[in-house]
């Protein structure tokens, strides 16, 4: 167990010793990595920071039901209850012009709109939430609003939900698109850890062969090129969160002035604490998988079967 | 573990070398051993003598298994080392101190460095293995020169490193290929004086050879290789 421990720490030693020894280059790769990395974890944290806002919208779809200016308060009673007679109809609130006007006015900047105009603008209106039937997709929802229109007294139907949907499906290939990348430059990590390490060993080539020969195991050879691919893609991971938070911070600057015209206070988040380390695990997982590769060729290379 | 990590120079176990119908063939259908059988018994100063390309060299290579047989079989203290598997090798060769033909040293560090090299993998402590390297240097006279680099040392120097580097594990069995090969007769001569004194101690010690001359009063076993068998 101790001499475990030390030989691990002497590996640790001189991964660190090789880091130390070629600055420049092993600085450069991390950088590489870095950048890399950067690219998918800024993609993921820019769907994160989206998805709190339409997660916030209501995903689940709505109806609303306008009904014609001119009609009266019984007819709207006589369709609300042919509403909440029809089996697709899960909920359906009557929202009266009154109310509706209410609710305009306290939206920001409407207000004065509001108080300037003269009579009431707003029809009567229902809104619908269908009944959450399993498969319920986009036709089935089309075909309930073109079944409401035709009822008597509406004048209009809107699918209310529509956009977050759209926006669903958009933020859901814009996922797929991060993860695509992400296992590419996870690819391309592995690769350049190996080559960093099959370098590193030519350089290191009389030790190791005549450390094999008198008698090092091939896990003694190996420790350090692995503690070295992990400390390359530790820091790579480590410049990646740094890359992130300098651009996410650069970026806001724009963000805010926008949103603020919208009277939203959204900002683009940075990575929840678990998600950014999970990325430096895995570039460290990375680093270390390609030392794997990169080291296991060369001793097989060497002293084969 | 089947194999002991690490044997005293005084061994109680006897360590014994026997090859049975050693065949070597190099690909490329060069036949480097025809048929080789022998034994060397604990504690024995073993020379293997012949001439540029008798063998030698090869019959050195199969005891670490650096080399594996074509046909025969190779024991080592009881194991069949033809046969050994690639993770337990590195247990055998630590048993095993070797001075390669050409050395082997690294350049890129001290005498001292390169005495320690077979300890960083061994089981011994930081201070321990320091004390080990230092004796090891001791007995073969370069203490003084630790800190150098083997460039500086003269051709006698670097194979006496290359020696206190081969027993610094204290193995039971020393094999050194022609470590006399480009020295005067001088160092010819206190090479083998240190070969005798570990030999001593009971280390077993085989030595290969294309010089007659240097087969002197510290044999016990001589055996002479031509183009690849044993000969009278
Ligand atoms: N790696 C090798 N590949 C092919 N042939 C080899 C190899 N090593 C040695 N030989 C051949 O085997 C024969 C014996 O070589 P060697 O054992 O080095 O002899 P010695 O050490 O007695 O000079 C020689 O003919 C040599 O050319
Ligand atoms: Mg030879």
């Amino acid at each position: 167990m101790r001499t475990w421990l030390r030989q691990h720490r002497q590996a640790i030693a001189a991964a660190f010793g090789k880091l130390a020894a070629q600055k420049s280059a092993a600085l450069l790769n991390a950088l590489v990595i870095g950048i890399a990395l950067s690219l998918p974890a800024g993609g993921y944290a820019v769907l994160f920071s989206l998805r709190q806002v339409t997660l916030g919208a209501t995903l689940e779809p709505q109806l609303s039901v306008f009904l014609r200016a001119e009609a009266k308060r019984a007819e709207a009673d006589a369709l609300g209850a042919r509403l909440k007679g029809d089996a697709r109809v899960g909920e359906a609130r009557f929202v009266s012009r009154e109310q509706a006007l209410k609710e305009l006015q306290a939206t920001e900047g409407l207000a004065e709109v509001v108080a300037a105009l003269n009579r009431n603008p707003l029809p009567d209106a229902f809104v619908v939430r269908p009944k959450a039937a399993p498969g319920a997709d986009g036709a089935s929802l089309d075909a309930l609003a073109r079944d409401l229109r035709a009822l008597p007294g509406v004048a209009h139907v809107q699918v209310d939900s529509a956009w977050a949907r759209r926006l669903g499906a958009l933020a859901g290939t814009a996922r797929l698109a991060v993860a695509l990348l992400a296992a590419l430059l996870a690819f391309g990590l592995v690769a350049i850890t190996f080559n960093t390490i099959r370098l590193q060993i030519l350089t290191q080539r009389a030790e190791i062969e005549i450390s094999k020969l008198i008698g090092a195991t091939d896990a003694f050879i190996r420790r350090p090129f692995f503690y070295l691919g992990a400390l390359q893609g530790l820091t790579g991971g480590l410049l990646a969160l740094a890359i992130l938070g300098g651009s996410l911070a650069a970026l806001n600057v724009g963000v805010a002035e926008l949103a603020a015209s919208y009277g939203s206070g959204f900002r683009l988040t940075f990575l929840a604490p678990g998600d950014a380390l999970a990325v430096v695990l895995f570039s460290a997982g990375l680093g270390w998988f390609g030392a794997y590769l990169s080291v296991s060729r060369y001793l097989l290379e060497i002293e084969p079967k | 573990m089947t194999c002991s990590h690490s044997s005293p120079a005084t061994s109680q176990r006897p360590w014994l070398i026997s090859f049975s119908g050693v065949v070597k063939c190099y690909p490329g259908g060069q036949e480097a051993l025809k048929g080789v059988s022998f034994s060397i018994g604990p504690g024995e100063f073993a020379f293997i003598a012949g001439h540029s390309g008798a063998g030698k060299s090869t019959l050195l290579k199969l005891i670490p298994a650096i080399e594996r047989p074509s046909a025969g079989a190779i024991l080592v203290n009881g194991q069949n080392v033809g046969s050994l598997k690639r993770h337990a090798l590195p247990y055998l060769r630590r048993n095993l101190g070797l001075v390669f033909q050409d050395q082997k040293l690294l350049y890129d560090r001290s005498v001292y460095d390169n005495v320690m090299l077979p300890l960083a993998f061994g089981e011994l402590g930081a201070r321990e293995a320091a004390g080990r390297a230092r004796a090891a240097l001791e007995k073969v006279g370069l203490l003084a020169r630790e800190k150098a680099n083997p460039t500086q040392l003269s051709g006698g120097e670097q194979q006496r490193l290359a020696i206190a580097r081969a027993v610094v594990n204290r193995p039971s069995v020393l094999i050194a290929d022609e470590p006399t090969a480009n020295l005067d007769a001088d160092s010819a001569a206190s090479i083998l004086e240190i070969f005798a004194a570990f030999n001593q101690v009971g280390v077993t010690v085989l030595v290969a050879t294309h010089d007659e001359a240097l087969i002197g009063r510290f044999a016990t076993l001589v055996l002479r290789l031509a183009k690849g068998s044993l000969v009278e």
